[in-house]
């Protein structure tokens, strides 16, 4: 708890208190947890000067800042329609099965978090994904389990 | 500098106005009227809600009348089939998200969109209900405003309201697409946030997304209980406002038909809340010289400014935004609080009857004295100061169930004891009027004489600007305040919150430069408070507040402490004012709360 | 339109001196390069196809020395990946066109806004950040640029979403006017222009407004990258010769069997094969003139497809992804896809569909911005289309 909040008064010292800094702040935050929890938000705001609510709602607008509690990776599978052609589905239902999660969830030894998104910007090399930055496309389930235990064994 | 001309055509009229202009303006000074739900003159423009689009000849789209200023050559339709369809169609998409269970909403009669979808004939849902898979619940935590998501059609007008005028910003949008919606910080109860109680989203909401709760039923049966005898007390600002929920025009004074309806209600005595007001305005001004003397005297580190403590919506701000400078309010409980503890005591030995058996309603034209009245502090008699609060439109529905007949009331006057007051206290109910009679009393008790203002009128803390200020000399004054001898009493007087901000601001950094200021939460003070008739515009806060002087100066007594029946509340019962009674019963204390 | 072949054109992606071009074009007079620009007839590669020169025209009319130069690479079109790979391949072009704009404009300060998704490119980004700030510093010219990360939200395409997100805000768009070239960040003339557009900016210096404008159209001049997907062999970037026929297009790069194409995307329009011949892409007049701007986005769906479950993700797309503050888009969204899965499970009849038209147009009229005036294109052109599909 300590380290969040200190993280967030650097956050706010670091790109300063004006609220054109308030996007790079949330992500800055963001990124150290993987998610935002309602006490975050809320240091983001006081140490802003900016109304909770305000913050609140612009937190909630943008998709990849995350309001719930997340794994330590976030996979993204890209739901749009030429990954969704190319089989996206397959991956979401590899996945759920590889993790014994559904989507939306976290895997219980908080390794992953399932989710999906709209386009990725990979339309040509479908079925895509995220996990944290990171790209993966091309997908097939062979590969995608590969990618998991890959994950697996380097971390 | 004159201004530059356009000329545009509006509905096959050639007409020149000044640049900027916007289209909506521009069709209201060709008396046409383009209908609106986003759009309200006391905030900024929006441009969201899509039904006021007009059609212009060469545009691709249609453009909306409330954020499209007005362009050379324009050719405008503002009734054409194009866009007679697209309203339709706007009206019929707002309605599918929205709970159209008319006949079981508060604001029936009163709404925004029920008038327009009248007035367009959408006469059966036309698109898929949205609402069927959604579970709403109504928010009830708060004792003053109840919130129903149900009804909310994201005009947004209530979080620009709560952000604009009053600088709370409880309120704001979240998510977004299909899920964004109104609500607070993470959906927390509007109990729980920074929320002042104002009102104003509720007086700026077309729908009924936002209302009062309310207090009527629980009135109507103490009314009804033979073992209760129920006071009820009408706040100065009522009585230049019920009569717009009564068939009246804005700017009806309709006091004595108020106290005849009341009578006939049932109520056992109808008082006024004025008489407190006065009570108010001589505790809160031997508080202002006390401070000045302990501060100028005794060299004492004594909070100054001295603030007004009347408004509830105000003393919630301070408490959540500014709470180090507490010390700086008024330690005065408001009129209302003031009256209730005086009721449950003086009046109930006076009349004979148990505190227990009394109860206390007040028709108000705040949303805040409901909370204000439920704080755990205002309990100094042993009992509630004040039972049940309603506000002017609960009035306004409740003479209407009463079946009464209102505008051909006779008007009567108020009973007694603690029914009488002078036109100092009815000035409360606008801003600029507690400083007003604050400065009559004040003044005349340090010096002897009356505030040198023809007719009483201190014309310099009236008007309409955000913020204002006064200075008066003090000269020649009593021996007893020699230390004030030529000292310049300076004032200053606020309304809106975001107003208050600001003077709350140089507070904080030193560099205010005044002795006493007034602030009063609402836009324009009670008259504009967020318990009043729907709609409140400017056009109609300026009648509510012509009919108030116009109801002081119609007044006998003009000073508070010329009240005969607080002179001799002072003498059978609180002694003098500041005393120790006073403190027991007048005056209270402030909470720190959190910035949720 | 005239017709023409698919012509491939290497313009974007070839080698070419950038540091040469721009020593080059900064010692023309601003006036000079507005006027290339403008003889060039380049237009907004994003989709809405504004006059490039014209933008920088007025922008640098504006008076004042803050000005801001945007790149925006918010890329959220589905169907769209062009920007991503500019920005991985060529960055220093687009720095390159952002100099001129900042050159011609004024302006000291620049951003590009890079969505989140492609967050993996802010190393090599930053990298050449570094190169381009030494390049400015030798140019004497006093511009710097920064990265902003978008937080995710395809609204933020749209230029005053963005500009409202980079100032802290939900990404919702503003009411126009005023225009961001007179008030746009922080109050101040900005100038937004897409990735591709800074990019070609920089080609129109480099082989002069003559030679670009051989290539293209009237109305249409100069190539553009297509972002190609779904049933073709050939899925990827291609930069092609705009003003090409639909026809044209397919028989380079379907798979034999296509019966439709999407052209610009979730929010551009849906074309079927016996109108091939007389669609084109470009930027006049939209669907009436017959030729369709794009942002680049091209999806071919084969005779497998079914066109409902297009429409439907499409719909499930919207209905996230609109900022959801005017009524047309944010309910209109909803509308249209409860609409059509009422109509498929046989809860709404047919005539349905007609209503959902009615309220298509509405949504184009009224919207507040050009994207909500978009979302319900790809609606009314699929079940203008392919009604029989909505329905069995």
């Amino acid at each position: 708890m300590q380290k969040r909040e200190s993280a967030i008064k650097a956050a706010v010292q670091k790109h300063g208190k004006e609220r054109k800094n308030l996007l790079p702040i949330l992500q800055e935050v963001k990124q150290i947890k993987n998610y935002l929890s309602r006490s975050d938000v809320a240091e983001i705001g006081v140490e802003m000067g900016l109304a909770l609510a305000h913050v609140y709602g612009v937190a909630s607008f943008y998709h990849f800042i995350d309001l719930e509690e997340r794994g330590q990776n976030i996979i993204w599978v890209c739901k749009t329609i030429s990954c969704s052609m190319k089989g996206s589905n397959d991956i979401v239902m590899t996945l759920k099965e590889r993790l014994k999660i559904k989507l939306g969830e976290t895997t219980s030894d908080g390794k992953f978090s399932l989710l999906e998104t709209n386009c990725i910007g990979w339309c040509h090399k479908g079925p895509a994904m995220l996990i944290n930055d990171e790209p993966y496309t091309d997908l097939t389930p062979e590969k995608v389990i590969q990618i998991i235990d890959d994950y697996y064994t380097n971390n | 500098m004159s201004e530059k001309m356009i000329n545009l055509v509006i509905d096959g009229k050639k007409i020149a106005i000044a640049e900027g202009t916007l289209l909506l303006e521009a069709a209201k000074s060709e008396n046409v009227k383009i209908p609106t739900l986003c759009y309200h003159e006391d905030l900024c423009v929006a441009g969201n809600c899509r039904i006021c689009v007009v059609e212009v000849e060469g545009w691709r789209t249609l453009p909306v009348a409330c954020a499209t200023p007005v362009m050379e050559g324009m050719v405008v339709y503002t009734n054409s089939p194009l866009v007679r369809r697209a309203r339709r169609d706007v009206l019929a998409m707002l309605i599918s998200e929205h709970s159209t269970q008319c006949t079981t909403c508060y604001r029936s009669t009163n709404c925004e969109l029920q008038d327009l979808a009248a007035e367009y004939n959408i006469d059966n849902e036309i698109y898929i209900n949205l609402l069927k898979d959604k579970v709403f619940t109504i928010d009830r935590s708060s004792w003053s405003i109840e919130k129903d998501e149900s009804k909310c059609i994201r005009c947004q007008r209530c979080v620009r309201t709560c952000a604009e005028l009053q600088k709370v910003n409880a309120l704001d949008v979240i998510h977004r697409g299909a899920q964004m919606r109104v609500t607070t910080f993470f959906d927390t109860e509007m109990s729980d946030v920074v929320c002042t109680n104002c009102g104003q989203c509720i007086n700026h909401c077309p729908t009924g997304a936002l209302t009062e709760r309310r207090y009527i039923d629980g009135i109507w049966d103490a009314i009804g209980d033979p073992t209760k005898h129920v006071i009820v007390q009408t706040a100065p600002a009522v009585r230049v406002a019920l009569g717009e929920m009564l068939g009246y025009e804005p700017g009806a004074r309709v006091t004595g038909q108020m106290v005849t309806a009341l009578k006939r209600m049932g109520f056992d005595s109808v008082l006024d809340t004025d008489f407190s007001a006065d009570l108010t305005i001589v505790e809160e001004a031997y508080e202002l010289l006390q401070r000045l003397k302990r501060k100028l005297v005794n060299n004492e580190d004594i909070a100054l400014p001295l603030m007004t403590s009347c408004s509830p919506a105000w003393i919630k701000f301070i408490e959540h935004m500014y709470p180090d400078y507490l010390d700086h309010l008024s330690s005065c409980k408001s009129p209302q609080q003031m009256f209730g503890a005086i009721a449950k005591t003086y009046y109930a030995k006076k009349r004979k009857l148990d505190p227990k058996d009394i109860v206390n309603v007040s028709i108000m034209p705040c949303s805040a004295k409901k909370f204000e009245a439920n704080r755990m502090e205002m309990k100094d008699s042993g009992y509630p100061d004040i039972d049940l609060v309603c506000t002017t439109r609960e009035l306004g529905h409740m003479i209407r169930q009463s079946g009464i007949n209102f505008k051909e009331l006779p008007d009567s006057e108020y009973d007694n004891f603690m029914g009488e007051s002078s036109g100092a206290a009815v000035i409360f109910g606008v801003t600029g009027g507690v400083m007003e009679a604050a400065l009559r009393t004040a003044y005349e008790v340090i010096t002897g004489r009356e505030v040198p203002f023809e007719g009483l009128n201190i014309t310099s803390v009236r008007g309409m600007e955000g913020i204002r200020d006064a200075k008066i000399k003090l000269e020649n004054v009593l021996p007893e305040w020699s230390f004030l001898e030529g000292v310049e009493l300076a004032v200053a007087v606020a309304h809106g919150l975001t107003n208050a901000a600001q003077i709350m601001d140089d507070v904080v950094i030193g560099e205010s430069p005044y002795h006493f200021i007034e602030i009063m939460g609402c836009p324009s003070g009670c008259i504009g408070g967020g318990g009043q008739p729907i709609p409140t515009n400017d056009e109609i806060r300026k009648k509510r507040a012509e009919a108030i002087y116009t109801e002081d100066e119609k007044k006998k007594i003009r000073k508070s402490h010329e009240n005969p029946e607080v002179i001799k509340l002072y003498k059978e019962f609180l002694g003098a004012p500041l005393g120790e009674l006073s403190h027991k019963l007048l005056h209270t204390k402030y909470t720190r709360r959190e910035r949720v | 339109m005239a017709k023409k072949k698919v012509k491939r054109v290497d313009l974007i992606f070839k080698g070419c001196d950038c540091n040469k071009v721009l020593t080059d074009a900064l010692k023309m007079p601003k006036e000079e390069i507005i006027q290339m620009l403008l003889d060039s007839e380049l237009k907004g590669r994003g989709g809405a196809g504004f006059p490039t020169g014209l933008k920088w025209k007025m922008a640098a009319a504006e008076k004042g020395n803050r000005k801001y130069i945007i790149c925006n690479a918010d890329e959220g079109e589905p169907g769209t990946f062009k920007d991503r790979e500019i920005l991985d391949q060529i960055p220093l072009k687009v720095l390159g066109g952002m100099a001129l704009a900042a050159y011609v404009t004024g302006a000291r300060e620049g951003f590009i806004y890079l969505r989140h998704e492609y967050r993996f490119l802010i190393p090599k980004l930053e990298k050449t950040l570094e190169t381009f700030h030494q390049w400015m510093e030798d140019f004497e010219l006093d511009f710097t640029v920064k990265l902003f990360i978008g937080g995710g939200a395809y609204i933020c395409g749209e230029e005053t979403a963005l500009i409202e997100s980079m100032e802290g805000k939900r990404g919702e768009p503003r009411n126009k006017p005023p225009y961001p070239t007179h008030d746009g960040y922080l109050g101040k003339p900005t100038v937004v222009n897409n990735v591709e557009t800074l990019v070609y900016s920089m080609m129109v210096m480099h082989i002069g407004s003559g030679e670009f404008k051989t290539m293209g159209v009237k109305g249409s001049s100069g190539s553009k990258l297509f972002s190609i997907s779904g049933d073709t062999p050939k899925a990827g970037i291609h930069e092609l010769e705009l003003g090409m026929s639909l026809d044209d297009f397919v028989k380079e790069f379907g798979d034999g069997n296509t019966k439709s194409v999407q052209v610009g995307g979730a929010s551009g329009f849906c074309v079927p094969r016996n109108r091939f011949k007389e669609v084109h892409v470009g930027y006049e007049d939209g669907l009436k003139g017959y030729s369709i701007p794009t942002g680049g986005s091209m999806m071919l769906f084969n005779s497998s497809r079914s066109m409902y479950n297009v429409l439907h993700n499409y719909l499930v797309f919207f209905e996230e992804e609109s900022c959801g503050q005017c009524t047309p888009c944010r309910v209109g969204c909803q509308q249209l896809l409860k609409g059509v899965e009422a109509v498929k499970y046989g809860e709404k009849s047919h005539k349905y569909l007609d209503d959902l038209l009615h309220l298509a147009a509405t949504m184009k009229l009224t919207a507040k911005c050009g994207l909500g005036q978009s979302v319900a294109n790809s609606f009314s052109s699929i079940v203008e289309n392919f009604r029989e599909e909505m329905i069995y």
